[in-house]
């Protein structure tokens, strides 16, 4: 039951960081406050809704994949967001996309 | 309706909200913002979905599928920076 509620309540974390980066990607004006809230979208809900599945059903041996596909979402994502404003950032400051 | 199938309808509903700013995107940097959260979305949703149907094999899928988007997701930003870079 313990798990349940945690489950729910872990769950619930994330589809709130979802739904608020998927807000921010509809509604921001700017390249850069899109690639912001996509960030947010990334990191903290994937990363809270795959810890939901973890406690889902008491904690096994078949866990070990969800948590360390939590460590590479954590490693690769910010980097990802990086390069990509990277990319906005050098061709914004020249001219070309505004 | 189980617990579990809540989360399910509401990430199919943002990955379509996704798709609406992929499609209506000023730029090319906005359209893979959009491709990179629907790839995170998708390793969610397939995550769900090996707890749906009880397939311990799906965990596998959600581990390559982590590793070649993030793969795709780099070389598509170096492709929109370099094309740019020669345009100017």
């Amino acid at each position: 039951m313990i798990f349940k509620v945690l489950y729910a309540v872990f769950m619930f974390g994330g589809m709130f960081f979802f739904g608020v980066g998927t807000l921010g990607l509809i509604r921001m004006p700017d390249t850069f406050s899109r690639a912001h809230s996509a960030a947010k979208c990334d990191t903290l809900g994937a990363a809270l809704c795959m810890m939901g599945l973890v406690l889902m059903d008491g904690l096994s041996f078949k866990d070990t994949k969800f948590l360390l596909v939590i460590a590479f979402i954590w490693l690769t994502n910010p980097t990802a967001t990086h390069l990509i404003a990277r990319s906005i950032y050098k061709n914004t400051s020249k001219g070309v996309n505004e | 309706m189980n617990l579990i199938h809540i989360p399910i309808y509401f990430l199919v509903f943002t990955i379509v909200v996704c798709m609406i700013r992929a499609v209506i995107g000023p730029s090319n940097a906005d359209r893979l913002i959009a491709m990179n959260v629907i790839g995170t979305k998708i390793i969610v949703l397939i995550s769900l979905i090996s707890i749906v149907f009880d397939k311990q094999y799906y965990e596998d899928v959600v581990i390559v599928y982590a590793l070649i988007s993030y793969l795709a997701t780099v070389i598509i930003s170096r492709y929109v920076d370099e094309k740019k870079e020669g345009v100017q």
